[in-house]
């Protein structure tokens, strides 16, 4: 029973990390339709960022506030300079888009920092989380975190103007431009949230997987088993299925025979496949209740 | 009377295809203007090449400015609010956030919650489903709120396109009587692109009809519809 508590938790935590993963990819699929498969190399880059800001000795958090707004910041140029011209291109276009996107900065990574494995430090200590062999400080924290982060994001999409206007471009474009909002726009702030989301999903989960260009490629496909599990219209869908996946894939490791660490990553993208025959709109899709 | 729109020599295309072929016309401040034509004339075109929607070249001017070149979004900071064809719904948020949608260029946040009440008094079905999501209403409620949802702009200009379309005839008088109310009490000059020949040059002052990309007709609405030889060639009633 304890294993099981014990795997559950910890599926919870790494499951946080594939929620904000889903949901970034999620985000940006609502504003321009494509999946971003550059999603988790971004959020790679911007944890090399953090750890290179800490080797110049600032602290964890500051380097963490400046990585977030350096993502921000980055995430709304990529928009500008890669994907805005391509916005009419069609899908062939786009995934090259992001094919090289994602090639480039993981060879850019690679070039800056080299491919050698690296510590990331946590600012929650590993020890047992409140005394209990359950779950560590750690994970604790990458709970908590996402938890903040998903409140946050609940508040400024429900009850402020430019997050409502968000939806409004993201959900029906034309009309938004009609009562003046500026689409565009949007959808570049879009892309700068989304990767600052990915930044945090890179930072947490980096003590876990250490630091190296290649780190997020398993996590990233986690996360888009969880937004086509939850739906990819859908963030709250996108959140849920992330911590579903996490408790998922820490079972399967645990108690299907023959799986364990090696086939964990096989299993994501089974159940990537399944749900798209069963439930292609997945667990929470948009069913839009419609009239004529 | 001043002029508030005046649209000269337009030319609009999709592609290669050309819709519009020098259409000119212009709406007096306050007035309650018709475009009437049959299907595939230009009429939807006409309003979305006013909001820069569609390609097109001409002169359109606005109270003097001209518009050409000018963004969707920033033609509705000059106070002109577009209801498109199909309504234009935000059918998954609710019906109360499609009207603060409306407003969403605007500061003033107390004038737009006392504005939202105003909407409420116009059209109270939509107090009732204020919480609902707005693609379940039907579709005279849409039409409703796509009218409720320009308005909380203060527009200056409305350009409506084809609000009957769709709607059960009762509920189409009950929407023109709305509008001629909103145009009357608010001063809100309107534009209304119809089908429904008879029913907006009942409403109308002022009518214009196309054919084929052009104006082949103007002038006073009452005139128009006393014109049998008009109605008959053009209007088909």
């Amino acid at each position: 029973m304890e294993l099981f508590t014990n795997q559950v938790l910890a599926g919870i935590a790494t499951g946080a990390i594939y929620a904000c993963m889903a949901l970034a990819v999620v985000m940006i699929y609502q504003a321009i339709d494509h999946l971003n498969f550059a999603q988790g190399e971004m959020a790679m880059f911007s944890t090399f960022i953090s750890w290179q800001l800490m080797q110049w000795g600032l602290s964890y958090w500051t380097a963490f506030v400046v990585t977030l707004a350096f993502s921000f910041v980055a995430g709304i140029a990529i928009e500008r300079i890669l994907f805005k011209p391509l916005a009419k291109a069609p899908v062939l276009t786009n995934v090259a888009g992001f094919i090289a996107l994602f090639a480039i900065i993981n060879s850019s990574a690679g070039l800056i920092w080299d491919f050698t494995i690296k510590q990331y430090p946590t600012p929650f200590g590993s020890a047992p989380f409140l005394g209990s062999q359950l779950i560590s400080t750690h994970q604790a924290g990458m709970i908590g975190v996402t938890v903040l982060l998903l409140l946050g994001l609940y508040f400024f999409f429900q009850y402020t103007r430019i997050g409502l206007a968000m939806r409004a471009a993201a959900s029906v474009p034309e009309s938004a431009r009609l009562v003046g909002i500026n689409t565009s726009w949007m959808i570049a702030l879009g892309w700068g949230m989304a990767t600052a989301i990915g930044s945090i999903a890179g930072m947490l989960i980096a003590p876990v997987v250490f630091l190296e260009p290649n780190m997020m490629g398993g996590v990233l496909i986690y996360g888009f088993a969880a937004a086509v599990l939850g739906g990819l219209s859908s963030p709250f869908g996108a959140v849920v299925g992330g911590f579903l996946v996490g408790v998922f894939e820490n079972l399967a490791g645990t108690y299907i025979p023959g799986v364990g660490n090696e086939l964990k990553l096989p299993i994501a993208l089974a159940l990537i496949i399944s749900v798209l025959v069963v439930k292609p709109a997945g667990l929470f899709g948009r069913q839009i209740v419609k009239r004529v | 009377m001043t002029q508030l729109l005046n649209v000269k020599d337009l030319r609009a295309y999709y592609g290669q295809v050309q819709a519009l072929h020098g259409l000119s016309f212009s709406l007096n401040e306050g007035s309650l203007t018709t475009l009437l034509g049959a299907n595939g004339a230009g009429k939807t075109t006409t309003l979305r090449a006013i909001c820069n929607m569609v390609r097109s070249t001409g002169g359109i001017e606005f109270d003097g400015k001209p518009l050409n070149n000018r963004s969707t979004e920033s033609i509705v900071r000059f106070g002109i609010a577009h209801v498109p064809q199909g309504r234009g719904t935000f059918t998954t948020m609710t019906v109360e956030e499609n009207l603060q949608l409306g407003a969403i260029t605007r500061k003033d946040s107390a004038g737009i919650v006392s504005d939202i009440e105003r909407m409420y008094a116009h059209f109270p079905v939509l107090k009732q489903r204020h919480t609902q999501q707005a693609g379940t209403l039907s579709g005279g409620e849409q039409q409703m709120l796509a009218v409720a949802r320009a308005l909380m702009l203060r527009p200056r200009l409305m350009l409506l396109d084809e609000p009957s379309f769709g709607l059960a005839p009762l509920v189409v008088r009950d929407l023109f009587g709305i509008l001629g109310k909103i145009n009357r009490e608010d001063k809100v000059s309107i534009l209304v692109v119809e089908q429904n020949a008879q029913l907006a040059l009942e409403l109308a002052d002022q009518a214009y009809v196309i054919e084929t990309g052009r104006i082949v007709m103007s002038g006073n609405a009452k005139d128009i519809a006393n014109n049998e030889e008009i109605r008959k060639s053009y209007l088909g009633y």
